[in-house]
């Protein structure tokens, strides 16, 4: 997110930046793999957790009435393949360029105020990461809880850590497709 | 008052269960919802019609048999409130009302909105006891308890049983009911014996019993008549933890109590 944020100190600063991230393609790789096995875990793990809460209430009620549960907690098992498809397209957009309009290899800047010009990228974008903001709200939260760090419900050191954490790292990355809609990021 | 029961009836453990429409007339609001239920069988036995089959025992909100979701919520809208304990003052007239038994895989239903708790009765079996010395009673303050430690395994303790929590999950879990069955006992220099084992053999057999996993909703202590909090299932997820990483030769026969 901080890498992203270079964006706004111009075109030289995130292009040197882009640039840096591909210096060790050996590093480059062992991130990556280290990133598509967690990725791979999660979806297992999401799966299993899935079938599991499924055969465990094969008949549902008639009526249903939440008291506790948040929007972000009852909307994990939605907001998750959304952003499995965000990753994806954001992959092709930005990385490999297959579905950018305009894409010039190592010209970082370009491409991503090129690519978040288009209204529904950009909206997808956006709608990507309030996804995410409930995803990892509710993550970071139920992090604590399933390792055991007991805490009282609300108002509880974890809660307000998961807050933070949501909000500095989705308003971080928010800015960026919002700053390129508002004309603040412009091609040069 | 008057009102509308959309009532889940179904013959036996095997039979296709339906909801049926009925109207129940001239309630007061001082009954409990048990008694509603009881002056609807009157009529229904008046007429010659088999009774709607429910839970109950103690009526006093303290034995744990009585249950029914009311429109949507485990023992109706109060919270802290077991079905028996729920008034009619709670409700409007001209309301109508969805009662369904609890609906899990691990608890089948047996008639109407009877189901069969067993599972639970299998998991206390299978940890829900610690190991104590035969004889005369011991001296009243020869084991110490500090009071904080007191008061949270009697939080823990006050848990009944009926299984509303596995009810209300959206995943059917029941961690609620174990996790304060284990911090009952593991709050107390009592149950320090069997800590490790407790943890390790009541979480295998509630996952035998076919219940689902917790993916903190909350939904649990929102319906628990108790109200237990769900920071004990963050410590029977630790005790767990800990058994599983530092002693793994306790792992062994999980379910060897039932």
């Amino acid at each position: 997110m901080v890498g992203n944020l270079t964006v706004f100190k111009g075109a030289v600063a995130i292009n040197a930046y882009g640039a840096a991230l591909r210096k060790f393609p050996a590093v480059l790789w062992g991130v990556r793999f280290g990133l598509l096995l967690s990725v791979g875990l999660h979806i297992w793990a999401y799966l299993a957790l899935s079938v599991k809460s499924w055969s465990a209430r094969p008949k549902g009620y008639r009526v249903t009435s939440y008291k506790e549960a948040s929007l972000a907690s009852r909307t994990m098992r939605w907001t998750g393949p959304i952003l499995a498809a965000f990753i994806i397209f954001h992959l092709l957009h930005l990385t490999t360029g297959t579905v950018h309009p305009d894409f010039k290899e190592g010209d970082v800047y370009h491409n991503l105020v090129a690519g978040l010009s288009v209204m529904p990228v950009a909206v997808f974008y956006l709608v990507a990461m309030a996804c995410l903001a409930l995803h990892v709200f509710h993550g970071i939260w139920s992090l604590f809880q399933s390792l055991g760090f007991s805490q009282p419900r609300f108002d509880s050191f974890a809660r307000r850590l998961a807050t933070l954490f949501t909000i500095i790292v989705v308003g971080g990355f928010v800015l960026i497709p919002l700053a390129v809609l508002a004309g603040i990021l412009k091609l040069q | 008052m008057n009102l509308t029961l959309h009532i889940w009836r179904q013959k036996n453990r095997h039979a296709e269960g339906r909801f049926v429409t009925y109207e129940a007339r001239g309630i007061s609001p001082d009954m409990s919802f048990l008694e509603m239920l009881d002056v609807v069988n009157e009529g229904l036995i008046l007429k010659g019609e088999e009774p709607i089959a429910f839970d109950h025992d103690c009526r006093e909100g303290i034995c744990g048999q009585c249950g029914v979701v009311v429109n949507g919520s485990p023992h109706g809208p109060r919270p802290a409130t077991t079905t028996c304990q729920l008034h009619m003052r709670s409700f409007k007239d001209g309301d109508v009302l969805t009662l369904e038994p609890w609906r899990a895989n691990a608890f089948p239903v047996i008639k109407d909105l009877i189901v069969d708790r067993g599972a639970f009765d299998r998991i206390i079996a299978t940890g829900g006891f610690i190991t104590a010395p035969t004889g005369n009673a011991p001296d009243g303050n020869a084991i110490l308890v500090p009071k904080p430690a007191a008061d949270r395994s009697m939080d823990a303790a006050a848990c009944i049983g009926c299984g509303a929590c596995v009810a209300a999950c959206p995943n059917g879990s029941a961690m609620l009911f174990v996790a304060a069955k284990i911090a009952h006992l593991g709050y107390l220099p009592q149950g320090q014996p069997e800590r490790d084992r407790r943890a390790l053999a009541m979480v295998a057999r509630m996952d035998e019993e076919g219940f689902g996993a917790c993916t903190n909703h909350g939904e649990c202590e929102a319906a628990c008549p108790k109200e237990i909090p769900i920071e004990f299932i963050a410590r029977m997820n630790r005790d767990y933890l800990k058994a599983a990483l530092f002693s793994p030769a306790e792992r062994s026969g999980p379910s060897d109590g039932a």
